[in-house]
C-alpha cells in the first residue's frame, strides 16, 4: 500500500501529511514536518524524550503510528509557548536551571505540563512519578522537580 | 573579581542558549538536514569474535537506492605496529573502532557502511552485503581474559613475553609497603569487582557531512570537541585539516563518551563516494553495544591502620576491562584512589585487560569511581573496626597543599580538608536517622571521598565589540552543562554592562582558534581564563579610544561600569563614554574593536569530593533506595552557582546508578543482553530524593576568578558512600557492583 | 516504499473479517506501546495492522447487569484511571494496569494488549486471575468467554485461535467486605518488567477470609492461578501460619528461569514475600469495603 493521507491538528494548525501505515509519529515529526523539538532518545519508548499529547493525553510519539493521528489534536513542544511569551514552565526551568544538555527538555516540559493541566497542586512524590519516563541524565532531576513544584504553585498563586 | 558585592559572577542568571532549548528550537545533531542528503547505516558483526576473511559489497551496491558503500579498506589503516597518537587516542584503535579490518573484536563493531536515498534502503542494504566471517572463541569476562589458555584477541600483544590480553600496565610507587604494613595496627583486605556501565546520554550519536566535489569536507556533529572531530576525522580519512570544518551542534550529554567519533569518518567517506550529503543517527541499541561503556573492574585493594588513624600504607591492583581494544583509563584508579591521602608507602598497579565488549570511552572521572569504590570502603571497614570516625580519619589523613601525590606532582592549593571537614560539620552528617522503621527495613549512612585530576589545556576566545555596542563573545568548546551562562557572567562583570546585551556562541573550527575538548573538569575553569584575558584586552583597546578621543594618556582613563572614565581629576575632566558612544566611533578612531586569546591553560587544581548519603534496605526483597544525600566540593568560585550545583548533583545520581542498578549483561554468545533503557536501568526521577550540594567557594589562586573545575567529581564518592551505608543499614560489607537486589538477598541471607 | 496496510474499522464484525483474512499477516493495535517496539526491532512485521480503537466496545468501560464491570480490551491505563468507581471497586486491578510502563505508556497501552502479548511479566495479568476476570473473544466462528487464567499458552503465545480477537474483560460483581491488591518487584521504582508480580483477591467476613483468589506473575512460562496459596488463605483470619503457608505454596508454585532481570532462587523467595505483604493490603481493602 502507498502512503497514506492524514489530516491532523497540530498545535492548533490544521496539517496534512503523508505517512507509511508503519512509519511512527516521530519521525513524521521530525523528518516530514520539520518539527524536530521532540527527540528520539531510544525509540521503545523508554526515554520519554519524543513526548507530545495526542487529544490532550501524554503519550510517547515513538510509540504511535503516524496514521492513528487522522482527526486528532496533536500538541508538540514547539506548541508551549504562545508566540514569544514562554509557558510558566518553560520560564521556570530557565530560571532555575532545571537544564544541563536540554536534550531530555522538550519531552520534560510537555510531560510536566500534562501533569499541571491534571493535577494543579501535585506532592513531590507525583512529580517524581508522573516523570518516572522521562529519562534526564545530566540534572540527576533535582531542579526539575523543584522547576516544576515551583511552577505549580506559581501558577496557582496566579489562578 | 572575587568580590562580594559582583554584579553578575555568582549570579543565576538564565543562559544564554536556554528559550532555544526550552521551545524545542535548539539544534542537536540529530536536527540537521540538508539539501539532496541521504541516509548513512552501519552493518554492525553478529559475532562477539571472528576473522573478516572477505566483504563482498555488490549486491548492496546493486540495490536501488544505494548510493555508496564504505568498508575498512575506505577508512586509513594505521599498522598495528606502529602507535599513532591524538591526545590519549590512539589511532590504530580508532581506527579499527570506526571500522573493523582483520578481525571483528565485539558484537556490534561495524564492519561496512552503506548511504542510501532512505534509511530503509540504508538498512535493506547492509543486509545485502556478504561478509566472510570465521568465527573464533570469544572471552567476555576479566578472568576469563586473562586466564592461561583464553582466546586472544591480538596476537601482537604480549604480556612477559607471551600472547596476552594484558595490553599495558602502569605502576605508581612511593616508599615500601611492606615496611608499612609492618607498621600498621590492623590491615584490611579486600577483592572487588564491577561491572561496565554506560555514559547513558539521551542524545545518540549523530552527524550530517558534506563532502563536495572539491575535497571540501563539512562536519555538523555532536561532540565534547569539534577540533577533536576534525583532527580525528582527518587522520581516518586521510583528508587534510584545512580541509574539514566541523560545525558543533547543541550536545544532548556526552559524559566523556563524546571525545571520541564513531560515524564522522564513516560520513565523510559515504559522502565522498556517493556526491551527496550524508546524514547517520544510531538508535539506542546500537549505542548500547558499540560506543563506549566504562569498564568494568576486578581489584584488591590493602590498607594498613594504626590505632590513630594513620594510614601507613596502601596497596591497590586493578584489571580494567578495555573491550577489543586496549586503553582502559588506569590513571583513573591508580593515580586518584590514594591521591586524598598522605600516605608514606604506596604501590598502585593497574593492567589494562582487552575482552570481547565494545571499546570503553571516557566517563566522568574516568576509572577512578572504581578505584574510589574499593579505596573508600576497605577505609570505612578500617574506621569501623577501630572505632573511629570515618570523616575525622580522612580529615587526619588528607593531603595538604605542598604534599606529594602518588602519581608524581606536588599538590598546589587543594582543599580537601575544608571540603571533609565541610560535611564533618554538615547537620546530615549527626542527623537522627530510624535505623529500624519497620521489622523489614534496615536504614544506614555512609561517607567517602574521591579525587579527581583536573586539567587546563587549550583554549581560545574572541570577544567583539558590535558596531551598535554590545558585545559577542566566541569560545571553542562545546557547552555541555551551561559553560556559555558562565561565560556570560564573566564578560558582563568585567565590562561592566548588563548581561543581556553579551551573545555568546561556540565557533566552528574555521571561526575560532583551537580549543582541546570539554572534558576533565577543564571548561569552566580553561574559558573563564581565555574569555578574562580577552575581554581585559579589548577593555584596554576601549581605554585607549577614549584616551584617543580626550587626547590624554591611555594610562589615564578608567573603565567602570561600562564606561571609560578620566582617572581622577589629574587625567582631566570629560564627560564619560559609553560603550555604545565608543563603538559608534570604533571606524574613526582606528577600526573595529575585538580581542581574541588562545591559551595552554595552566592552574588547575585537583577536584575534590566528600559525600553523605543514607540509605534504606528493604531485608525481604534486597532492594535499596537512597532517601538522603549530600555532597560537597569545592568550587573555587562558582560563575554560575546553579550550573555547579547541576553539575554535583548530575555526577552523585549517575554514581547512584553504578552503585546499585546499572551494568552491562552479556548472553553466552557475547552479545549484550540489557543493550535498551529498559533493562540498563539508569535510576529515573522517582527513585531518588532531592540532592543537596554543598559548593564551597574557596579561591584557587591561580585563576582570575578562582575558579577549580566541578564536573567530574560529584561521580566519584558515590559507589563506596552507598555501599558504606548499606553496611551500617545491614551490617554486611559489598564488595561487588552493582549492589542489585538478588546480589544484596545473597548477602543478607547468607 | 512498504506494502503493509493500516485498517481501523468500525465495527468487530470488520475487524474479525480482515483479522482472520489476513490469515496470520495481520496484528491487532490497540495502544501499540509493544507492537510498535516489536516492528522497530524486527521481531513482528505484520502485512496489516488492524486498529481496533474505533470500535467502541472494545474502548469501553461499562457496568454489567448484575454491578460487575466489563472493560474493552482496548481502554488504555488512563482512560480506566478516570473511570469515577472502577478504581474503588478493584483497586488492585487498577493498581496493577496502571504499572504498565509510564505516564506515556499509559496513555496508549491497554489491559487487552498487556495480556495478548503473552508475556508471563505482564502487570495487569496477575491481578485480572486474581480477580477472577472473564474474556469475551470474538472471531470468525462468534463469540466464546475463557476464564482470564486459561488464555496464555506461554511466553509470547496465547489461545486466541487463527482471527479472534479479544473483546473485553468482565469482572464480577463485588460482595461485601472484598478488596485486592497487586505489587511487583522490580529494582526500580518505575519503567521496569516485573521480576515477580503478585496479585491476591480476598473477600472477608467478621476477620475471616471467605473468598480468595491469587495471582502469580513472572515466575513460570505463563501467569499463575495459585490454587494452593488462596485455599491456605479462605477460613484463616490471615494469621502468621496461614500466610507462610500461602506464602510456601506461592513459591512452589514457581518454577522461574535465570535470566537478566533475575534469577531462579531470587524470584522464588520473593513469591513468598510478595503473598504476604499483598495478602494484608488486600486484607486491609476488605476490611474498609
Amino acid at each position: 500500500m502507498a502512503k497514506l493521507h492524514v489530516t491532523t491538528t497540530i498545535n492548533g494548525e490544521p496539517t496534512e501529511f503523508l505517512a507509511s501505515p508503519d512509519q511512527n509519529m516521530l519521525d513524521v515529526l521530525r523528518d516530514t514536518l520539520g518539527l524536530t523539538g521532540a527527540k528520539e532518545g531510544c525509540g521503545t519508548g523508554d526515554c520519554g524524550a519524543c513526548s507530545i499529547t495526542l487529544d490532550g493525553r501524554l503519550v510517547c510519539s515513538c510509540l504511535m503510528l503516524a496514521v492513528e493521528a487522522e482527526g486528532h489534536s496533536i500538541t508538540t513542544i514547539e506548541g508551549m509557548a504562545q508566540g514569544d511569551h514562554l509557558h510558566p514552565l518553560q520560564q521556570k526551568f530557565l530560571e532555575m536551571a532545571a537544564l544541563q544538555c536540554g536534550i531530555c527538555t522538550p519531552g520534560v516540559l510537555v510531560a510536566a505540563k500534562a501533569l499541571l493541566e491534571k493535577n494543579p497542586d501535585p506532592s513531590e512524590t507525583e512529580v517524581r512519578f508522573w516523570l518516572a519516563g522521562n529519562l534526564c541524565r545530566c540534572t540527576g532531576y533535582d531542579k526539575i522537580v523543584r522547576a516544576v513544584l515551583e511552577t505549580a504553585a506559581e501558577m496557582r498563586g496566579a489562578a | 573579581m572575587n568580590a562580594i558585592d559582583n554584579k553578575w559572577i555568582g549570579t543565576r542568571t538564565i543562559r544564554p542558549d536556554g528559550v532555544d532549548k526550552v521551545t524545542g528550537r535548539a539544534g542537536y545533531a540529530a536536527d540537521n538536514v540538508m539539501p539532496g542528503m541521504v541516509w548513512g547505516k552501519v552493518l554492525r558483526s553478529p559475532h562477539a569474535h571472528a576473522v573478516i576473511r572477505s566483504i563482498n559489497t555488490a549486491k548492496a551496491e546493486a540495490l536501488p537506492g544505494v548510493k555508496a558503500v564504505v568498508t575498512a579498506a575506505d577508512i586509513v589503516n594505521f599498522p598495528l605496529d606502529k602507535s599513532v597518537m591524538l591526545g590519549i587516542q590512539d589511532m590504530r584503535w580508532m581506527c579499527r573502532n570506526v571500522m573493523a579490518r582483520e578481525k571483528a573484536l565485539f558484537h556490534g563493531q561495524p564492519v561496512a557502511a552503506v548511504a542510501a536515498t532512505t534509511a530503509e534502503i540504508a538498512a535493506e542494504a547492509c543486509k545485502l552485503i556478504e561478509v566472510d566471517y570465521e568465527v573464533l572463541p570469544h572471552v567476555i569476562e576479566i578472568d576469563d581474559a586473562i586466564a592461561p589458555n583464553a582466546p586472544i584477541l591480538h596476537d601482537f600483544i604480549k604480556y612477559e613475553g607471551k600472547p596476552s590480553n594484558i595490553a599495558g600496565t602502569m605502576v605508581n610507587k612511593v616508599g615500601d609497603i611492606e615496611a608499612g604494613f609492618a607498621q600498621a595496627d590492623l590491615v584490611i583486605e579486600r577483592n572487588y569487582d564491577t561491572r561496565p556501565v554506560h555514559q547513558g546520554y539521551i542524545e545518540p550519536h549523530a552527524c550530517t557531512v558534506s563532502c563536495t566535489a572539491d575535497g571540501k569536507v563539512t562536519i555538523w556533529s555532536s561532540s565534547q570537541g569539534q577540533f577533536m572531530v576534525r583532527a580525528m576525522t582527518s587522520l581516518l580519512t586521510g583528508i587534510s585539516q584545512s580541509n574539514i570544518r566541523a560545525i558543533p551542534a547543541e550536545i544532548g550529554g556526552g559524559f566523556g563518551a563524546k571525545t571520541i567519533i564513531y560515524l564522522e569518518p564513516v560520513a565523510v567517506m559515504l559522502s565522498k563516494k556517493s556526491g551527496r550529503p550524508v546524514k547517520m543517527v544510531m538508535s539506542r541499541d546500537e549505542v548500547f553495544r558499540a560506543t563506549g561503556p566504562a569498564p568494568g573492574m576486578k581489584a584488591t585493594v590493602k590498607i594498613g591502620m594504626k590505632k590513630d588513624g594513620t594510614i601507613v600504607a596502601a596497596h591497590g591492583v586493578y584489571y580494567l576491562q578495555a573491550g577489543g581494544l586496549p586503553g582502559s583509563p588506569l590513571r583513573g584508579p591508580v593515580g586518584c584512589s590514594f591521591a586524598p591521602y598522605n600516605i608514606a608507602n604506596v604501590l598502585s598497579e593497574g593492567f589494562d585487560v582487552v575482552s570481547n565488549r565494545p571499546k570503553v570511552a571516557a566517563y566522568r572521572a574516568p576509572g577512578a569511581p572504581l578505584g574510589a569504590f574499593a579505596v573508600e570502603t576497605v577505609i570505612d571497614e578500617l574506621c569501623e573496626k577501630l572505632g573511629l570516625d570515618p570523616l575525622e580519619v580522612r580529615i587526619k589523613n588528607h593531603a595538604r597543599p605542598g604534599d606529594k601525590a602518588v602519581y608524581g606532582a606536588t599538590f598546589g592549593s587543594i582543599t580537601f580538608v575544608e571540603t571533609t571537614d565541610a560535611m564533618l560539620k554538615h547537620p546530615h552528617y549527626k542527623a537522627p536517622l530510624d535505623k529500624a522503621p519497620a521489622p523489614h527495613i534496615r536504614r544506614g549512612r555512609g561517607v567517602a571521598s574521591g579525587f579527581w585530576y583536573n586539567a587546563g589545556g587549550e583554549s581560545s576566545a574572541q570577544v567583539n565589540i558590535t558596531e551598535d555596542g554590545n558585545v559577542t563573545v566566541t569560545t571553542g568548546h562545546p557547552d555541555v552543562g551551561g559553560s556559555r551562562a558562565s561565560t556570560a557572567n564573566v564578560t558582563a562583570e568585567l565590562l561592566g554592562i548588563d548581561h543581556s546585551r553579551i551573545s555568546v556562541l561556540i565557533g566552528d573550527t574555521a571561526s575560532i582558534g583551537f580549543s582541546n575538548l570539554t572534558g576533565g573538569s577543564r571548561v569552566t575553569f580553561a574559558s573563564a581564563m581565555v574569555v578574562t584575558q580577552s575581554t581585559e584586552k579589548v577593555i584596554g583597546q576601549l581605554k585607549e579610544r577614549a584616551a584617543r578621543i580626550w587626547k590624554i594618556d591611555p594610562e589615564a582613563v578608567d573603565w567602570e561600569n561600562g564606561e571609560a572614565r578620566p582617572a581622577g581629576a589629574n587625567a582631566g575632566k570629560f564627560p564619560a563614554l559609553t560603550l555604545k558612544e565608543l563603538a559608534a566611533k570604533a571606524n574613526e578612531m582606528g577600526g573595529p574593536i575585538g580581542a581574541g586569546i588562545q591559551l595552554n591553560t595552566v592552574g588547575a587544581d585537583p577536584g575534590f569530593a566528600t559525600h553523605i548519603v543514607d540509605v534504606e534496605v528493604d531485608t525481604q526483597l534486597g532492594i535499596v533506595r537512597v532517601i538522603r544525600y549530600t555532597a560537597c566540593q569545592d568550587a573555587g568560585r562558582s560563575l554560575h552557582p546553579s550550573y555547579v550545583e547541576g553539575q554535583i548533583q548530575g555526577g552523585v545520581v549517575q554514581g547512584i546508578g553504578w552503585a546499585l542498578s546499572e551494568e552491562f549483561l552479556y548472553d553466552k554468545t557475547g552479545k549484550m543482553d540489557n543493550a535498551s533503557f529498559l533493562d540498563y536501568r539508569m535510576p529515573v526521577c522517582s527513585d531518588l530524593p532531592m540532592i543537596e550540594a554543598v559548593a564551597l567557594e574557596i579561591p584557587n589562586p591561580k585563576h582570575p576568578q578562582g575558579v577549580r573545575g566541578v564536573g567530574e567529581a560529584g561521580i566519584l564518592p558515590g559507589l563506596a558512600a552507598i555501599a558504606n551505608a548499606v553496611h551500617d543499614a545491614v551490617g554486611k560489607r559489598f564488595f561487588s557492583l552493582p549492589l542489585s537486589p538478588p546480589k544484596v538477598l545473597a548477602v543478607l541471607d547468607s | 516504499m512498504t506494502d503493509i496496510r493500516y485498517l481501523a474499522p468500525q465495527t468487530l464484525d470488520e475487524a474479525v473479517g480482515a483479522f482472520a483474512a489476513a490469515q496470520g499477516a495481520a496484528r491487532i493495535l490497540a495502544g501499540g506501546t509493544d507492537l510498535l517496539v516489536q516492528m522497530r526491532n524486527g521481531m513482528a512485521k505484520p502485512g496489516t495492522i488492524i486498529d481496533i480503537k474505533k470500535i467502541a466496545e472494545l474502548t469501553t468501560i461499562a457496568r454489567t447487569a448484575d454491578g460487575g464491570f466489563r472493560v474493552g480490551a482496548a481502554v488504555s491505563g488512563a482512560v480506566l484511571a478516570e473511570h469515577e468507581s472502577f478504581g474503588t471497586v478493584w483497586p488492585g486491578v487498577l493498581e496493577a494496569v496502571n504499572l504498565i510502563g509510564s505516564t506515556q505508556v499509559q496513555g496508549r497501552a491497554s489491559p487487552g494488549g498487556n495480556l495478548c502479548h503473552g508475556s508471563p511479566a505482564a502487570d495487569s495479568v496477575p491481578a485480572m486471575v486474581a480477580a477472577g476476570a472473564v474474556l469475551t473473544i470474538q472471531g470468525p466462528n462468534g463469540r466464546r468467554e475463557l476464564p482470564v487464567e486459561a488464555f496464555p499458552a506461554g511466553p509470547g503465545r496465547t489461545k486466541l485461535a487463527p482471527g479472534e480477537i479479544l473483546v473485553s474483560f468482565t469482572l464480577p460483581a463485588r460482595p461485601k467486605g472484598s478488596g485486592d491488591a497487586y505489587l511487583r518487584m522490580i529494582p526500580r521504582t518505575e519503567m521496569d518488567i516485573a521480576v515477580v508480580g503478585l496479585a491476591v483477591n480476598l473477600t472477608m467476613a467478621n476477620g475471616v477470609v471467605t473468598a480468595a483468589r491469587v495471582g502469580l506473575g513472572a515466575v513460570a512460562p505463563t501467569v499463575l492461578l495459585v490454587e494452593a496459596a488462596a485455599k491456605a488463605l479462605i477460613g484463616s483470619k490471615l494469621e502468621d501460619a496461614a500466610l507462610e503457608t500461602a506464602a510456601a505454596a506461592c513459591r512452589a508454585a514457581c518454577n522461574p528461569i535465570n535470566d537478566k532481570r533475575g534469577t531462579i532462587e531470587y524470584r522464588t523467595k520473593v513469591a513468598g514475600v510478595l503473598l504476604k505483604r499483598v495478602a494484608a493490603i488486600a486484607a486491609e481493602r476488605a476490611g474498609r469495603a
